[in-house]
């Protein structure tokens, strides 16, 4: 495979100095999707996003025209939920997205509001995005003024709302149910599915929809090309283009938009106009190919595809888009602890085994590579894991609300399969050793996957 | 200890008239307290929670689930440094560690002239840019030690005061709808063709 020279969709606009403004953005062809639209029914502009088969870019994958199909018939108010909480380790599109191009974001807003009849959306951007807030703000107010969201919709009749919240910190509150219960102005803790699932019970109990910000980004290509277009790109199952953001050692870290289904790890890391290959002449060791809560792969899944069912075969999965690269030189032991770390401190306390296995399990890892740890602590990292996720399996089953605590069992199950003596090295290295047990190996089961 | 000033009471209720149920707005109002003070004060979050008809208990459990809101005074210029993974595999460990060496506190403290409070945090949404901190929430990318130091100096100087606004402010540019074209469902209810 190689990289293919499919059209860019969502960022071709990155580049523009006034990309951001309502002037570039016209200038450049936008609102011509929501004009067209309007002209059209609300059900016409559904069939093409269904017919575009976009899977969301938030993390599941789960395709946008089919949740939007899930609204219960003449059910209103009903509302269109917008997920720019990101925040998943390796994460780096949204935000771009937002900064570089917020009358895109907008726009896809308001086409799908229009598709699935919700009269209100709310914007929910990450806290910590600052200038992200100041430029949807910013182009917001532009496109209220030009009568492009509001009352009477560019004279079409048609009127919604657009509001920008904004949250206060949290990773959990990127999981949609939690977002909900953040909007709601509450602790930001999952709601237990069912029955809340989102599209039937979900802001103020009423049906809503929350996507992506890469999924609604897409939209205004999709109405201006049609959905065919989009299915055309990528393969039959994985469609369009998708932002990835490519971090840790490669030569050229960066988020790129690249083909789904053609393109493949290798090409995203290795070729010259993306990543450029391993830094300083280095050799992989392992990468991320989904964000923090995907198990790791290795040279060996170099050729896979960047596609959805593929990736999930593999053992792991696409999640947000971030892959993540570790050359030689990564400690894995700590690389795999300062993931743990992340979901420990994430964690929302809601669920017994994720509140308190995450932070055991974080401990535990500290403890090792303090040199404080026991030859019993590699299947204590696992016993703990297994009560979190029994089976250690992928994917993953789960005794908890949400996939957060799961999350955490992903790098353990990655470090510990792989680099097993890593971590043996820093026990035998360590103050507790003691004689290495003879004739156990504790790490019988979970090394067999 | 400051309850909401006249000014922020009005900008709280503007708020509040954007949300179908008023406890929506309870996060942006605490944020336009910690912008206010610089943190989040008991007597702000009693005065939201009379705005909003919650308890005091109510505003505190919200507040203190979230990491950006401050519940005792931190230095005019918080830096986040990120040590997740894609920073900690470019550095962003030792940068933390200069970072407390060069202003001279831990994660966590605030140096003794309130103006830097130092944080070890989870990732920002940066990690191609590794490593990467942010100042008050606005971004700096693929820092170095050197770079950093730079930055404190210019922090000092007051030479970043437009770039960088102090603890508290996130977004400087709000919402704001003109009238007639308002579609919020506040106080004024929600115009009859919309409903």
């Amino acid at each position: 495979m190689a990289v293919t020279d499919a059209p860019k969709i969502i960022t071709t606009r990155f580049d523009l100095d006034d990309g951001r403004t309502l002037a570039g953005y016209e200038r450049t062809g936008g609102y011509e999707s929501l004009r067209a639209a309007l002209a059209s029914s609300p059900a016409d502009v559904l069939a093409e996003v269904k017919a575009a088969n976009l899977q969301g870019r938030g993390g599941a994958g789960f395709p946008a025209g089919t949740k939007w199909g899930f609204l219960p018939a003449d059910v209103h108010p009903r509302y269109l939920v917008v997920n720019g909480d990101e925040s998943e380790p390796g994460t780096y599109k949204d935000r771009l997205l937002m900064e570089r191009d917020p009358h895109q974001l907008i726009e896809g807003v308001l086409l799908a509001s229009y598709a699935v009849e919700a009269k209100q959306a709310f914007i929910y951007v990450r806290g910590e995005m600052a200038v992200a807030q100041e430029r949807l703000a910013t182009a917001l107010n532009e496109a209220y003024a030009a009568g492009l969201v509001g009352r009477d919709i560019a004279g079409s009749g048609w009127s919604m709302d657009v509001v920008l919240h904004w949250g206060a910190g949290a990773y959990i509150v990127g999981e949609e149910t939690a977002l909900i219960e953040s909007l709601e102005g509450r602790r930001g803790m999952p709601r237990l599915k069912p029955p809340f699932f989102p599209a039937v019970k979900g802001l103020y109990l009423q049906p809503t929809i929350v996507n992506n910000v890469e999924t609604l980004a897409n939209i205004p290509w999709i109405v201006r090309n049609g959905g065919a277009a989009f299915a055309g790109l990528g393969t039959e199952e994985s469609a369009g283009m998708r932002l990835f953001a490519l971090s840790g050692h490669v030569r050229n870290p960066g988020v790129y938009e690249v083909e789904m289904g053609r393109t493949t790890f290798r090409d995203l890391i290795e070729a010259p106009v993306l990543g450029g290959g391993i830094r300083d002449g280095g050799t992989l060791k392992a990468f991320i190919p989904g964000g923090a809560s995907a198990p790791w792969f290795y040279e060996e899944h170099l050729d896979l595809p960047l596609s959805k069912a593929t990736v999930d075969k593999a053992g792991s999965m696409l999640g947000s888009g971030a892959v993540v690269v570790m050359d030689h030189t990564t400690d894995a032991v700590k690389a795999c602890a300062r993931i743990v770390r992340f979901f420990a401190h994430e964690s929302c306390g809601k669920c017994t085994p994720c509140r308190e296995g995450t932070t055991w399990l974080h401990q535990i890892l500290q403890r090792i590579l303090a040199g404080d740890g026991r030859w019993s602590d590699l299947e204590l990292l696992l016993d703990v894991s297994d009560n979190i996720s029994p089976g250690i399996a992928w994917p993953p089953r789960q005794t908890t609300i949400c996939p957060l605590g799961p999350s955490a069992v992903s790098p353990i199950a990655s470090a510990l399969r792989r680099f097993r003596p890593e971590f043996e090295a820093y026990i035998e290295g360590g103050r507790h050793a003691g004689a290495r047990p003879v004739g156990v190996d504790v790490l019988a089961g979970v090394a067999a996957g | 200890m400051a309850r909401l000033s006249p000014e922020n009471e009005v900008l709280a209720r503007q708020i509040i008239g954007r949300y179908p149920r008023s406890r929506s707005a309870l996060i942006p109002l605490l944020h336009v307290a910690q912008e206010q003070d610089g943190w989040v004060t008991d007597d702000a979050m009693a005065h939201i929670g009379e705005l909003l008809g919650l308890t005091p208990a109510e505003v505190l459990g919200t507040c203190s689930f979230y990491e950006m809101f401050k519940r005792e005074p931190v230095g005019t210029y918080l830096v986040n440094v990120c040590t997740n993974i894609s920073c900690q595999l470019l550095g962003g460990e030792e940068l933390l560690e200069h970072v407390e060496e060069r202003l001279g506190v831990k994660a966590g403290a605030t140096t003794p002239d309130g103006l830097f409070t130092v944080e070890d945090v989870e990732c920002i949404a940066a990690c191609t840019e590794a490593p990467c901190l942010q100042v008050n929430y606005r971004y700096f990318h693929r820092i170095t030690h050197a770079g950093f130091d730079a930055l404190v100096d210019e922090l000092r100087a007051g030479r970043l005061a437009e770039e960088i606004p102090p603890h508290g402010t996130t977004t400087r540019i709000r919402q704001t709808v003109p009238a007639p074209r308002w579609a919020g469902v506040g106080a004024e209810g929600l115009p009859p063709e919309i409903g």
